[in-house]
């Protein structure tokens, strides 16, 4: 049964949203015997309830409330307020997502190494390694049940992964399948096996695809040591005079304020929201907010280098039908400067719905160069670019002067500008992605522009020294000890691979760190 | 309120109406005839009901609508159905309803003597299109079909879209993976 705990309760772990890093961390503590308390800004809608339908599924689960943007990125101007495409419900963006799950290549914890310092980018190498992180990557990897890893079969292909696997047959790419899934190929660990829906952005019906949501929450609730606060969003961290972090204020479904007390708490809002609650708990003994001695919180935000490529064809294809990102390239990953960039990139199969696609095609576009590639949505194959960007420390979020959201929080803006890099490969992508199309019949391509963020990474990132990062190896603040931060937020770069299998590690680890020197007395 | 309803072809139901406005769109020869406060489709047995914007104004963001999302496949009726939240909102807001009377008004006499349905081909309307493209009465008009247009389910299966998949199983057994021309 879930535990509800009292609010004066200051020895749990407090744990700001319940997405892939919070509701991993707060299962994983909750397993230790630890007690947790997640607040979560979102409300609680379990997988039967997930709506087969873009737009009516994006209420019910995206996060809406205001944000700004600034920069030069089309975002900006095509969706000035929606600067990314995340939730804000239990299980946070794990109902969303598609389940591509990846490794990180050893170069890509050793970015500032391997590529050298680039003009306007803040690189800098992670203070840990691939080998490190190996043993978490493979308790992760058995957790999520991830494809073609721990025996598991891979998802069968459908139609758009057998246009891709076509094209890249012919340009002689060497690695491409059905991909390493968090979705189940057979039944495992109590969800179904995938039933080829097509709705994985809107949240798996089947439960086939892990998601806090149902994988983790419950399993932490079960221990009695786990509560999950549902509409309960968190405007601002506490600390004593000696400087440790004592309780988490936040706004309950009311909008009454209360306060959690706490004796440790962990960040994982997101990447948007994780740095506006730090950046908010800005105090007279930490006027630059919370963790922020180096100045970084915020800073480097991170996007991924990312773009699509839709072929048409004059044969029907039908991409919708079946899971959505199962199928992806992964020659282009490495890292080959030759390329005209540094880093690399992957191509993974993609489809949306009539309605998004509509929306995101080419937003702003109108007349018939736009509509007659509509006229043929179901002869079009697709795919997603996912590419290493470069941080930057100008990308960064901020508490917005003057806009305030319901709870008198300042709302996060969100700026963005390309690094040279980042446009170099997003081109090179582009046109690998056309070639491959046309190279099994494609008579037109469509390079459609990034769509608003679903993977933001960076803006808390992890550094060796105190004055590079925010928080060190542990996602453990540099300044204050009883603080962690437990999302996207901690990368310090952020590879080409989707990143939550990453996450998840990371939480693995960090939930043995957090329990460890809980019993050694340390916090 | 605006309604979108079927009737039946207008010369049955209303002999000797007085058709004030006739809207001819190029080439193609459909028209919406303006009767009362409504536009109706003799042709095609739908009519749509205004209340505040007036029923011309409606029936060139009908013409607008196709014009800057033209699908041929696409009958008019959805596109009317597309537009008609302007009606709702010009209702509510008057602001709104003076951007798209006056938006109209600006896009006619840009369109000259005829005005903006007055002009045969699509072409010589895109381009006074093209001319208030950066206007908000367009953008308003652009961005609510993004939505308006392209979320109604029954323009779905027009574009080959098959929707909500769930309640059948998904398409395990409905032809995922059926391509054959690889
Ligand atoms: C459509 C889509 C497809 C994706 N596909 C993939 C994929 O295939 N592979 C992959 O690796 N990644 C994918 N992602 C990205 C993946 O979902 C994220 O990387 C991952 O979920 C991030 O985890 P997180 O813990 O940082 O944040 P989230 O999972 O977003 O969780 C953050 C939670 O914190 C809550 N919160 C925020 N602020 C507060 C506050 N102040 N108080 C209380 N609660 C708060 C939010 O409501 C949210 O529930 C996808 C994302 C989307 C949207
Ligand atoms: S395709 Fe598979 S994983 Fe995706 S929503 Fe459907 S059943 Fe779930």
């Amino acid at each position: 049964m879930a535990a509800p705990f009292d609010l004066k309760n200051d020895g749990v772990v407090v744990i700001i949203g319940s997405g892939a890093g919070g509701g991993t961390l707060g299962n994983e503590l909750a397993q230790k015997g630890i007690d947790v308390v997640i607040l979560e800004a979102g409300a609680r809608h379990e997988y039967q309830d997930f709506i087969n339908d873009e737009w009516d599924s994006f209420a019910q689960l995206a996060w809406t409330d205001k944000r700004t943007t600034s920069g030069d990125w089309r975002v900006a101007k095509d969706f000035p307020n929606l600067p990314a495409w995340i939730v804000k419900a239990v299980g946070g963006s794990t109902t969303h997502w598609a389940g591509a799950s990846l490794r990180f290549q050893e170069h890509e914890f050793k970015t500032l190494s391997t590529y050298g310092k680039l003009e306007g980018a803040n690189l800098l190498d992670w203070p840990m390694t691939l080998a490190e992180l190996e043993p978490y990557y493979a308790k992760a990897e058995d957790r999520l049940g991830v494809t073609l890893t721990n025996n598991i079969p891979g998802l069968p292909g459908n139609n758009n992964f057998k246009v891709m696997k076509a094209g890249a047959d012919k340009l002689g790419y060497k690695e491409c399948h059905t991909g390493r899934m968090a979705i189940n190929s057979e039944p495992r660990d109590d969800r179904n096996a995938c039933q080829q829906t097509g709705f994985c952005f809107q949240g798996c019906k089947w439960g086939a695809k892990w998601s806090t949501l149902y994988s983790e929450i419950p399993k932490g609730e079960a221990t009695g040591h786990l509560e999950v606060r549902p509409n309960a969003m968190a405007i601002n961290i506490n600390h004593d005079a000696s400087g440790k972090v004592t309780g988490v204020v936040y706004a309950d479904k009311d909008g009454r304020l209360r306060e959690q007390k706490a004796r440790i708490v962990a960040v994982a809002g997101n990447s948007i929201e994780s740095p506006r609650l730090l950046l908010n708990s800005a105090s007279s003994q930490f006027p630059d907010g919370l963790a922020n001695s180096s100045g970084q919180v915020g800073k480097n935000y991170m996007r991924h280098t990312t773009g699509s490529v839709y072929g048409i064809f004059d044969k029907p294809v039908h991409m919708y039908r079946g899971t959505t990102m199962a199928g992806i390239i992964r020659d282009e990953a490495r890292n080959d400067p030759s390329r005209g960039f540094v880093g690399g990139y992957e191509l993974e199969t993609l489809s949306l719905g009539l309605p998004f696609m509509a929306a995101f095609l080419n937003p702003g576009g109108w007349g018939r160069s736009f509509t007659t590639a509509l006229d043929h949505y179901d002869h079009m194959a697709g795919m997603w670019i996912v590419g290493e960007d470069m941080p930057r420390e100008e990308n960064r979020i901020t508490l917005h002067a003057d806009i305030k959201d319901e709870h008198g929080m300042p709302v996060a803006d969100v700026h963005f500008d390309d690094h040279s890099n980042d446009t170099a490969m997003r081109n090179h992508a582009y046109k690998q992605g056309s070639a491959l199309y046309e190279a099994v019949g494609a008579t037109r391509t469509l390079p459609t522009p990034p769509y608003p963020s679903t993977h933001n990474l960076g803006t808390n990132r992890m550094s060796e020294k105190a004055a590079d990062g925010v928080v060190n190896k542990h996602g453990q603040a540099h300044d204050i000890k009883n603080l962690f931060v437990s999302d996207g937020s901690q990368f310090t770069t952020g590879g080409a691979e989707n990143p939550t299998l990453t996450i998840v590690s990371l939480a693995i680890r960090q939930a043995e760190y957090i329990a460890g020197q809980m019993s050694a007395k340390s916090i | 309120m605006v309604t979108i309803y079927e009737s039946k072809p207008v010369h049955e139901t209303t002999p000797g109406l007085s058709r004030r406005e006739l809207l001819k769109r190029g080439g193609v020869g459909a028209l919406l005839v303006i009767s009362g406060s409504a536009v109706i489709s003799p042709e095609h047995a739908w009519g749509l009901e205004t209340s505040a914007l007036k029923p011309e104004t409606m029936a060139t963001l009908i013409q607008m609508a196709r014009d800057i999302y033209p699908h041929d496949q696409v009958p008019d009726k959805y596109y009317a159905i597309a537009v008609k939240a302007h009606d709702e909102q010009a209702g509510k807001d008057p602001a709104h309803k003076d951007l798209i009377e006056r938006g109209v008004a600006d896009l006619d006499l840009k369109s000259g003597k005829d005005g903006y349905t007055g002009l045969g081909w699509e072409e010589q309307r895109v381009a006074v299109l093209r001319g208030i493209q950066d206007t908000p009465f367009f953008q308003a008009v652009r961005g609510g079909l993004v939505v308006g247009l392209y979320n109604q389910k029954q323009v779905w299966p027009i574009f080959g879209y098959e929707g909500e998949s769930y309640s059948k199983g998904g398409y395990m057994a409905r032809g995922f993976d059926d391509i054959e021309w690889l």
